[in-house]
């Protein structure tokens, strides 16, 4: 079983291709809702190992407002997924990730990569599998064990012309890289007085996983938010995979790149033209009325399978992936805000000081007058990631829950 | 062909069995000897790389400089003029002849205590004040601490507080330099007390590893603020190491002018054309405090403190030599230091009126453009202002 995504089904599809100029793509990129969009939402289903509702036999209408925008550099060609005469082609998320960095290595010599077991054994999760034979051991780096150190070197490299992108095995290992994230990567160029950038990506798998291990199931991005000097981002779908990667590496500022254990596996069909996302742009995943959901990585998924039981149940949540964790996307959030008054954040980080904890002191601070009811934030516990599957599975968000807090939500 | 039976064929090659269990000593019969060619009295012993009398005048010249500008800025600090400063004094040599064994595209990657480099590359009296008083004139835009200098264009990193944060980025820069194909090395600074940082170990391996054309220069100067080197490490020294990690290495007298510029010409020239990293200790003493917050008399001796400030002071020593090729006098070493003097007093006093950077600079270049979220808290901030001027400070202009 794969994840599907299509696009959009018969009428309303033609009618889009129709007045789209492919060669214009900010026409797709307005947030119109088409009037004769039935409710309808991306039924995700994965591989074994993201356990979804698999009721559904095909994939329906993907994101109906799915913004396709420019990053700082180039302008990119993009033509909508429609189902109609099925352009682009489909792919995992690993390999939209490839893709996304072996377009960057051709366009640009500077672009390199660093990490542990990068070069011939392609990488962890083969995100860079085949990379090192195209372009050689030395722009796909095999490092010794010292995150710090590599991360650090990655640091260095970018101050004096390269582009790196610095893959943490896990994203848990960059823990041991905070001193370079932190006071170097995000502090040199403000405190160089502007002299030297250091345009690196830092990428990697986190998230929980299946029974991976406390170690091995952190979420980095609570912990990173803070440093000043970096941006953050958090890609769900083999299409703004890539395009997040393509945007990070032309950004002359450190990105840091969040993926999810969970998601590398989920299936899609991209366009074949080139595009970029927008490093600080949210995504409309499905609109709605009712309530403004706002999540993003793997609890996406339980998010819309949550929404399909209350769709059923009579409600029209609005579902948002944030995608940029730094800095948020207020103008859409609060747009959302404003629209349906109550909002309900679900995230995979612990409750304490996760980036759901900023979010809601953000959309307070701005955002309190459009409120009906308090912001509901549903995180993972304050524990240590337990391996036994059960209790795993019971320390992030549920669909079950988030059904629930919507209920509570919208009484 | 060895017969297998002599030895273990062992991913990453093979080696010899013995039958004789020996245990390699944790510290060597000898201790590894320190190259020098010049004598306590400035005299040549013998070999040293033939230095003319232009280069070695202008060694001179920037170590007596950067002397001066150290107790200069040193009194300036204890006036209370600036808030911070760090003195070199004791290891002028260091800075200086290795900066002066460099091509300018060598990139420096510094620790702190090495102004030396930038100032043997050009950065002026007058940079070094806007520095040390943070003002409109400072090339950091009045956001790191003083002694925090970086020039792009002298291809010299800025300086981070960071102990030993900076050993992983010269191996990056010498692996973007690799890359390049270009002809120069990156060039790293650290203390005795710097290589017990992670960052050491995993940067010397780095460098080996990817065989990046870096050198490691190491100031073991004794003390780290208040901890020896016996309380820092139980090796010889930092040399040692060197062959650890794969890393070819030297042993330097410090304070030598003319070995240290033998030895960093020689370790430059192996670096680049055989691309590996080359480690050089040097050995020399801190004869400062720590820095401007330190009273090092309370930990050491106030006799072993004079002993290297006089008898062993490297500049001293240089002179002897130059004076005797007739190629300095006391008179030139009046004007000189009266000259640097003058225009230190005189750079101070600019700085110090100098107005300071605008407010605008405390937001701008956290990233390449202002996001909204920085342009928000400096509106507020600048509403604050309005309305308690009082408590903002006179010479911050808005």
């Amino acid at each position: 079983m794969a994840t599907i995504f299509q696009g959009l089904r018969g009428g309303a599809a033609a009618a889009l291709t129709n007045s789209i100029d492919s060669k214009k793509l900010l026409s797709r990129s307005t947030r119109r809702s088409l009037s004769e969009r039935k409710v309808s939402f991306p039924v995700v289903r994965s591989d074994g190992s993201v356990n979804l509702n698999p009721g559904g036999s095909n994939a329906r209408a993907r994101r109906v407002d799915q913004l396709i925008t420019n990053a700082v550099a180039t302008k990119a060609d993009s033509s909508a997924a429609s189902s109609t005469s099925k352009p682009g082609h489909e792919l995992l998320l690993f390999e939209a990730l490839r893709e996304g960095l072996e377009e960057e290595m051709d366009r640009d010599p500077h672009v390199c990569v660093m990490g542990e077991d990068v070069g011939h054994y392609g990488g962890s999760y083969k995100v860079t599998r085949g990379l090192a034979d195209k372009y050689g051991d030395l722009r796909v780096l095999d490092t010794p064990i010292a995150e710090n150190s590599f991360t650090g070197m990655g640091i260095g490299a970018a101050m004096t012309g390269l582009r790196p992108i610095i893959e943490g095995m896990n994203m848990g290992f960059l823990l041991l890289a905070f001193n370079q994230i932190s006071n170097n990567c995000g502090m040199l160029h403000y405190t160089s007085g502007g002299q030297f950038t250091i345009p690196v990506v830092i990428r990697g798998p986190g998230g929980v996983g299946r029974q991976l291990g406390a170690e091995h199931s952190q979420r980095l991005e609570s912990y990173f938010q803070s440093i000043p000097g970096i941006q953050m981002v958090a890609c769900s779908t083999p299409y703004n995979a890539k395009g997040l990667m393509k945007a990070a590496i032309r950004s002359e500022n450190p990105v840091i790149l969040f993926e999810h254990v969970l998601l590398y596996n989920l299936k899609e069909r991209i366009p074949d033209e080139e595009y970029i996302c927008n490093l600080e742009e949210a995504e409309m995943v499905r609109p709605g009325e009712h309530v403004t959901i706002l999540t993003y990585s793997r609890m996406r998924y339980h998010v819309m399978q949550a929404a399909k039981t209350l769709v059923n149940k009579g409600y029209d949540p609005e579902v948002i992936d944030i995608r940029s964790l730094k800095p948020f996307d207020l103008h859409m959030i609060g747009n959302s805000v404003k629209k349906t008054h109550r909002v309900l954040i679900v995230e995979e980080c612990m409750r304490t000081g996760g980036i759901g904890a900023s979010l809601t002191a953000a959309i307070t601070e701005n955002f309190h007058d459009y409120l009906d009811a308090p912001i509901v934030c549903l995180s993972s516990q304050d524990v240590p990631t337990p391996y036994a599957g059960t209790l795993e599975e019971w320390t992030v968000v549920q669909p079950a829950q988030i059904v629930t807090a919507v209920e509570q939500l919208c009484q | 062909m060895w017969p297998s039976s002599q030895f273990l064929d062992f991913p990453g090659g093979k080696v010899a069995f013995t039958s004789e269990m020996r245990f390699i000593s944790e510290s060597p019969k000898e201790r590894i000897p320190c190259y020098r060619v010049l004598d306590d009295d400035g005299q040549l012993i013998e070999g040293g790389i033939n230095v003319g009398k232009e280069i070695a005048v202008k060694m001179y010249s920037d170590m007596a400089t950067l002397q001066t500008m150290d107790t200069i800025f040193y009194d300036a600090q204890r006036q209370g003029r600036i808030s911070f400063y760090l003195t070199t004094i004791g290891e002028e040599a260091i800075n200086i002849a290795s900066a002066a064994a460099l091509t300018i595209d060598d990139f420096v990657v510094p620790q702190y205590r090495e102004p030396g480099v930038l100032l043997w590359r050009g950065f002026t009296l007058e940079q070094f004040a806007n520095q040390c008083f943070s003002n409109r004139g400072d090339d950091c835009r009045g956001r790191q601490m003083p002694i925090h200098y970086g020039s792009k264009k002298l291809n010299y990193l800025t300086v981070a507080s960071t102990i030993a944060s900076q050993l992983p980025h010269a191996v990056g820069v010498a692996y973007s330099l690799k890359m390049d194909g270009k002809d120069a090395c990156a060039v790293t600074y650290f203390g005795d007390g710097g290589s017990s940082e992670g960052d050491f170990h995993a940067a010397l391996n780095f460098a080996a590893v990817t065989e990046a054309p870096v050198l490691f220069i190491c100031r073991n100067n004794g003390w780290a603020i208040s901890t020896p080197t016996s309380d820092q490490f139980r090796s010889d020294g930092i040399v040692v190491r060197g062959e650890a990690y794969g890393v070819r290495s030297i042993r330097v007298d410090g304070n030598d002018t003319l070995a240290l510029y033998s030895a960093v010409r020689a370790a430059r020239e192996m670096a680049i054309c055989e691309q590996r990293p080359i480690l050089i200790e040097a050995m020399t003493y801190r004869v400062g405090h720590h820095s401007t917050s330190d009273d090092s008399t309370k930990y050491r001796p106030v006799d072993e403190i004079e002993l290297w400030r006089s008898a062993r002071d490297p500049i001293t020593r240089f002179r002897k030599w130059i004076e005797s090729n007739g190629w300095w006098s006391s008179e030139a070493e009046s004007e000189l230091r009266s000259n640097v003097r003058k225009q230190l007093l005189d750079a101070i006093q600019v700085a110090e009126r100098t107005e300071k950077p605008p407010l605008v600079d405390m937001f701008t270049d956290v990233y390449d453009a202002v996001p909204s979220n920085l342009s928000e808290q400096e509106k507020w901030l600048r509403e604050t202002i309005k309305i308690h001027p009082q408590d903002y400070p006179s010479d911050f202009p808005l």
